[in-house]
């Protein structure tokens, strides 16, 4: 298949979808789903046979496309996909027509919601496909756009306050990746006379000095830990959230929040390994904290779409934990929880969506015995409680499980810490259900009627992947690894840092698992 | 007898200059012979825009000759013709026909009787800015200056109807007479300095002369800057901006902030980069403060503004300061940065005014509030609308992004060691900048495209902006122009970057 730009395909493809529905006629609503559902079907037929071609046994980048963009400063348009990226894009791929399908209720103005709604995913997938860093900014700014106009036009009642917020705390991250990507794109000209954004030229030069990178990557830092988000950075995310319409939700947890952590992975650890490694430990804290903080602040929330909201906030903590154990174990895990958390979170926000489109209510004390009057929407939702908490058997296990072994390897304590918020998960998902499913329905929710086949084929393949990377994993770290290793072995050669050495796995043995 | 020796005269070096005043006169000539024919407003916009494509033809030919045989001092060095004039010609000139065809639909509904001469002054301040983008001279940047001032005050005015146009047009002649005194007074000193107003004269001059006291010089240079300073509206001498944008008839406010703004930086980069380049080191920290104070101060206020005349007012202001981050790198990067800058700066100004005149109405409220709504009644001018201030906020992929993208670049790539501070710390106070720029752009979207409801304030709901609005066809052609154009350059910007960069200065 070597010829066909599939990666380009990949992004245009929603862009060429989004055009085409500006051309549909307003009062044609039916037209401009229709183009939306052929533009996001292509674009995951694109990813599925990028993951089948896909080769495992390399850790370079694959499929790269490069032309020149423009060269007043040496900007290419350059794109490829290894480990990290391609379950990224992936799991876009899947979301973006779920969501889609998920908004089939939606009932005024389609044609700009599809619109929008396209342009997003276009944005999303230059995004992760990116190896150019002024490439890769101008799709990580240009995604703002669309989200911004998606939250403001279809949420709900503080819409408005919701998407400014969103704009703004990101464009404040983005602007300081800007200054810092063009710093070190320049800094890189004086020392070897190229100019050039291209990452893997970026990545392969060792000539900055220590304080300099410091600085750079807290620039970089400043963009990834809002959007993904890092513990005090976080003040955005339960308020969009919240006032997004449900296909939003699933975007903004299931991928957006993604990007800050993708971030991190793709961008800080490779251009910055020293750096990366000193301030690993402010890093591991701030994520503790936020796996704590935000399963505690979820069990205290009245309203159910807040309470994913912060769970998911838990859940970064989960990945940025994994990230900044730095080792190959927690790169593996927070790698599966990035695949796995738009999986369980999507299918969760998706069942509220359901619900609040039955009740118009999101308050939990609102509800009451919805598995009496819906036994099914119920059952989808302790699936996906169940896998989202990291029981066995599921996606989320072996994620949490990896980054918390990664942890523990590197940071004892940290992951000690950190293994209390897999618990507090429970508890906060688990009293919810309670709250809202069982006991005795009344009035209202006994007249909750049961899911349609639309939201069954929105919800199963979400919680049917899950279950299927939880039960077998090895497809999945088999295309990480390599990658992991690649990113693992660029710190061992550029740094002084040694990844914690251990014989094998299992009960102690001799040396074991030793720092 | 003594015989007067006059220079030979350079006909394509003047030849763009000349179709501009051709027209003007002839235009002012048919309103002085025919006074009654209504024909003579037609005929008026038929020489302008006939006059527009010669002179522009012209600076083709010069940009020909230039690319062949290289850039020549014309009119014993009084002009300068080299690929900066040309570049910011091309700039002026686009401004001024966009402005022409905003301003006839505007024009009709204010009732204003006096068209042709409009077109005419129109013209005249066109001229003086051309000139301006190629003097060479002191002499000539005051001569110019005061070319393209006086029409504007007149223009500012034009609007005599309404107090509020009065008022700007009042406001901008006092304060504009003082600058240009202040700037005379600079210029006086400098000759006083190096005995010469020729601007390569006085490189000259400071390259083979080291001056042991050079008080007068430094304190010339910096009458200059605030004379010049005035016409760009930098922090602090941006005063009369708000007032004067907001008052004057909107066309002539987006010509302001794009054709004027593009002419007082073509004398400034000018003067700075050629006449004083050997004494970066004296000027570099002003050009910093001035930078800085312009970013914050404008964009900041720009937040509290509650109408949009205002508000692109102050915009405009933090816009200069992102063309000032250019120039205070004061590189050949940071010059090609801040003149592909204006260009795309007048193509998404223009079309923001243009949205504002259309649906500006007779009471000249412009408030935010009245945008309430606007997306659902006036679908495509709001999204335009919204496209032009996403663009003026640097979202990408509009030129606006390209825009700072190349200013920021600039000072990340200080020239010296030395520098790096100043010019990082610049950067950061550009990025910052334009996170603040987002958010008083984005309220106007908001306003726009959220519902009654959502928009907090207790004010009475969209008054006004109710009544459909009927494009007229030149407005429209306007519209799709800059939308093209800043999506294009935002996309594709090869060709307008390597356009900016073969607009070097001659030195």
């Amino acid at each position: 298949m070597s010829g066909f730009p599939i990666l380009t395909a990949i992004i245009v493809t929603p862009i060429i979808g989004s055009l085409i529905t500006l051309c549909v006629p307003a009062r044609r609503p039916d037209v401009a789903r229709a183009v939306g559902f052929v533009a996001t079907a292509a674009t995951l037929g694109f990813a599925a046979w990028l993951l089948w071609d896909f080769k495992t046994a390399t850790d370079t980048f694959q499929f790269v496309e490069e032309t020149r963009w423009f060269d007043a400063l040496g900007v290419g348009y350059i794109v490829g996909v290894d480990g990290f990226s391609i379950f990224m894009v992936a799991v876009t791929a899947l979301l973006f027509p779920i969501g889609l399908l998920a908004s089939t209720t939606l009932d005024h103005r389609v044609k700009a919601y599809t619109f929008w709604f396209l342009l997003l995913e276009g944005a999303i997938m230059g995004i992760f496909l990116s190896l150019d860093l002024i490439c890769f900014f101008v799709f990580w700014e240009a995604m703002l756009v669309p989200m911004y106009f998606l939250i403001a036009g279809w949420g709900s009642s503080r819409r408005v306050y919701a998407a400014m917020k969103f704009f703004i705390y990101t464009a404040a991250g983005s602007a300081f990746l800007l200054a810092s990507i063009l710093v070190l794109g320049f800094l890189h000209q004086s020392a070897t006379g190229v100019l050039t954004f291209d990452y893997r030229v970026l990545a392969s030069w060792n000539g900055l000095a220590s304080s300099t990178e410091k600085w750079l990557f807290l620039g970089f830092m400043a963009a990834f830990a809002i959007k993904a988000p890092l513990f005090p950075f976080h003040t955005w995310l339960p308020d969009v959230h919240t006032e997004a319409p449900t296909a939003g939700s699933v975007v903004l947890a299931g991928v957006i929040l993604k990007m800050g952590a993708y971030g991190f992975l793709r961008f800080s650890f490779e251009l910055f390994p020293q750096a990366s490694v000193y301030f690993s430990p402010l890093l591991l804290t701030l994520a503790v904290i936020g796996i704590i903080y935000g399963s505690i602040v979820a069990a205290m929330q009245k309203d159910a779409k807040r309470v994913i909201a912060f769970s998911s906030l838990a859940h970064m903590g989960f990945i940025l934990l994994g990230i900044f154990s730095i080792t190959i174990f927690g790169l593996d895990g927070a790698a599966v929880t990035m695949l796995s958390h738009p999986l369980t979170t999507g299918a969760l926000f998706l069942v509220i969506g359901m619900l609040y489109e039955r009740r118009h209510t999101r308050q939990i004390s609102d509800f009451g015995g919805i598995w009496k009057s819906a036994p099914v929407l119920t059952s989808f939702f302790l699936v996906a409680l169940f896998a989202g908490i990291g029981l066995p058997g599921f996606s989320g296990f072996i994620g949490e499980f990896l980054a918390l072994l990664g942890t523990f390897l590197a940071h004892r304590w940290w992951a000690v810490v950190a293994t209390a918020g897999v618990i507090l998960a429970a508890v906060y998902m688990l009293w919810m259900f309670q709250r809202v499913f069982t006991g005795v329905p009344d009035g209202e929710n006994a007249k909750v009627h049961d899911v349609s086949l639309r939201e069954i084929v929105v919800v199963v393949p979400l919680l049917a992947l899950s279950l299927f990377i939880g039960l077998y994993p090895k497809p999945v770290i088999d295309r990480v690894e390599p990658t992991v290793k690649r990113v693992i072995s660029n710190f061992e050669r550029k740094t002084n840092y040694e990844q914690p050495k251990f014989d094998r796995i299992g009960p102690r043995h001799g040396g074991g698992a030793t720092r | 007898m003594t015989k007067i020796v006059t220079p030979g005269i350079d006909w394509l070096a003047v030849a763009p200059v000349l179709a501009l005043v051709a027209a003007g006169l002839l235009i002012i000539m048919l309103r002085a012979l025919f006074r009654r024919a209504t024909w003579v407003y037609d005929a008026a916009i038929g020489s302008a825009v006939l006059g527009i494509a010669i002179s522009a033809v012209f600076l083709w030919r010069q940009w020909d000759s230039i690319r062949a045989d290289g850039p020549y001092l014309a009119l014993s060095k009084m002009m300068a013709i080299d690929g900066f004039a040309v570049f910011l010609g091309v700039v002026v000139l686009s401004a001024t026909l966009l402005t022409l065809m905003l301003s006839s639909e505007y024009l009709g509904r204010q009732g204003i009787r006096s068209r042709p001469e409009y077109v005419a002054l129109l013209l005249f301040s066109a001229t003086g800015m051309l000139v301006m983008t190629t003097a060479n001279d002191l002499i000539v940047v005051f001569v110019a200056l005061e070319t393209l001032s006086i029409p504007l005050y007149v223009l500012a005015a034009y609007d005599r109807n309404r107090m509020r146009s009065l008022e700007a047009g009042m406001k901008y002649f006092v304060l504009g007479a003082f600058s240009s005194a202040v700037l005379l007074y600079g210029i006086a000193l400098v000759y006083g300095a190096t005995g010469t107003t020729s601007l390569s004269g006085i490189a000259d001059f400071l390259t083979r002369v080291t001056l042991l006291e050079n008080g007068t010089l430094i304190a010339g240079l910096m009458l200059l800057l605030v004379g010049l300073g005035f016409k760009i509206a930098a922090v602090p001498f941006h005063m009369w901006t708000p007032d004067v944008y907001e008052g004057a008839p909107t066309p002539i406010t987006a010509f302001m902030a794009s054709a004027t703004k593009a002419a007082g930086f073509a004398a400034i980069l000018r003067v700075l980069l050629t006449a004083f380049a050997s004494y970066s080191t004296d000027w570099r920290p002003v050009i910093w403060a001035l930078a800085i104070l312009t970013l914050l101060v404008g964009s900041v206020v720009a937040l509290v503004q509650t109408d949009v005349k205002r508000m692109l007012a102050y915009s405009s202001i933090s816009h200069a300061g992102y063309i000032l981050i250019g120039l205070e790198a004061g590189t050949r990067q940071g010059l090609r940065a801040a003149l592909f800058y204006l260009l795309v700066y007048a193509f998404m100004v223009i079309g923001s005014f243009a949205v504002v005149a259309v649906v500006g109405r007779r009471d000249h409220r412009h408030l935010i509030s009245d945008y309430r709504g606007f997306a659902t009644r006036q679908p495509l001018l709001a999204a335009l609308l919204a496209f032009f201030l996403l663009a003026q906020a640097g979202i990408p992929p509009t030129g606006g992004f390209m825009a700072k993208l190349g200013v920021f670049s600039a000072v990340a790539n200080p020239v010296s060691g030395d520098q790096k501070g100043l010019s990082y710390s610049l950067l950061i106070v550009g990025v910052i900048a334009s996170v603040i720029s987002a958010f008083f752009y984005l309220r106007v979207v908001v306003t726009m495209y959220g519902s009654e409801a959502d928009v907090p304030d207790g004010e009475e709901v969209a008054r006004g902006t109710g009544s459909r609005i009927s494009l007229d066809v030149p407005t429209g052609l306007v519209l799709v122009v800059c939308a093209v154009l800043t999506l294009w350059v935002g996309i594709l910007p090869t060709l307008l970057l390597d356009f900016a960069r073969d607009a070097t200065l001659i030195f």
